[in-house]
């Protein structure tokens, strides 16, 4: 079925999804830094769901990883739209700064 | 089959390398070169994973879009990208030391996991044979017909991120000048010109 393990693909997402994690500590001044990390950490998700998909040979998985990158392009589009705005009105993106937005 | 070996380690170590590089480049458009990269060679291991027309919307979608939306905010905002690399030592040893766990946890599931013998014969939606129908053709078939209402839903949240984005980002600034579309139409022929009798000489 699959010439090289499930667990290689597994495991390959796994070091993805960690490093995505860290690079949203590793960043926490730079939003779009974190917006790439949660690209990262979605890519390791739909990596998953199509190696599962390829070893249950079950075609259901490819189509949830289908919408899985619909919502990681929405989720993309509104946090770079809410990130201009952010940056228009405080001339920084500096995440500390955020706690201002309230009220 | 050693060939697909060898490329399934060399996209794993292109797409893991780039990873890094995207969380620890000094410069963000070097980032989002380098998340690129990571795009491309996942989409070479889907590809080996037999998800042909996935491998293309990651390009498509991903590459085309998603990243050339990052590069464009990355090159718009001007930013002081200097000041944004201080206190990034100090968040380190405690996003590393997170990192870590959750990487070994994960690898603890990985390694200590089994598939029941049964679980490959009850997929809800079994894969058709090599040489039967192409991925992306199977995918259609399915993507229209019993998920064609979660379908139009994922078409739904596409349109509300699209205006949600548009209704962030527009502005009205003043002291432009616009077209404003229905002056023009109510516009008539009388309105704007004139025919005037020019005595011979003389001028108006």
């Amino acid at each position: 079925m699959l010439a090289v393990g499930l667990g290689h693909y597994l495991t390959v997402a796994a070091i993805l999804f960690a490093l995505g994690l860290f690079g949203i500590f590793l960043n926490r001044k730079n939003v779009i830094v974190i917006l790439m990390s949660i690209e990262l950490m979605l890519l390791a998700v739909t990596i998953n769901l199509v190696a599962f998909s390829a070893e249950l040979n079950d075609l259901v998985g490819q189509i949830f990883a289908l919408f899985v990158l619909t919502v990681a392009a929405a989720e993309t589009a509104v946090g770079l739209a809410v990130l201009v705005v952010y940056f228009r009105n405080r001339g920084s993106i500096a995440v500390e700064d955020v706690n201002l937005m309230k009220g | 089959m050693i060939v697909q070996a060898l490329a399934f380690y060399l996209f794993a170590f292109v797409t893991v390398t780039s990873a890094v590089m995207v969380i620890s480049a000094r410069n963000p458009v070097h980032s989002v070169l380098f998340l690129i990269s990571a795009f491309f060679s996942s989409a070479g291991l889907f590809v080996l994973l037999g998800a042909e027309f996935l491998a293309m919307i990651l390009i498509v979608v991903y590459v085309g879009a998603v990243a050339v939306l990052f590069m464009f905010v990355v090159m718009m905002l001007d930013i002081n990208f200097a000041e944004m690399r201080q206190g990034f030592l100090q968040y380190l040893p405690i996003g590393g030391l997170i990192g870590l766990v959750l990487l070994v946890e994960l690898l603890v599931v990985v390694g200590g996991w089994a598939l029941a013998p049964e679980a490959a014969h009850s997929g809800a939606a079994p894969m058709p044979a090599p040489g039967v129908l192409s991925n992306t053709h199977a995918l259609g078939e399915l993507l229209y017909t019993r998920y064609v209402y979660l379908f139009q839903a994922a078409g739904i949240v596409l349109l509300v991120a699209m205006i949600g984005a548009i209704v962030l980002t527009h502005r009205q600034r003043e002291g432009v000048r616009r077209q404003r579309i229905s002056d023009q139409l109510r516009r008539r022929a009388e309105d704007s010109v004139e025919v005037r009798d020019v005595p011979t000489g003389k001028g108006i």
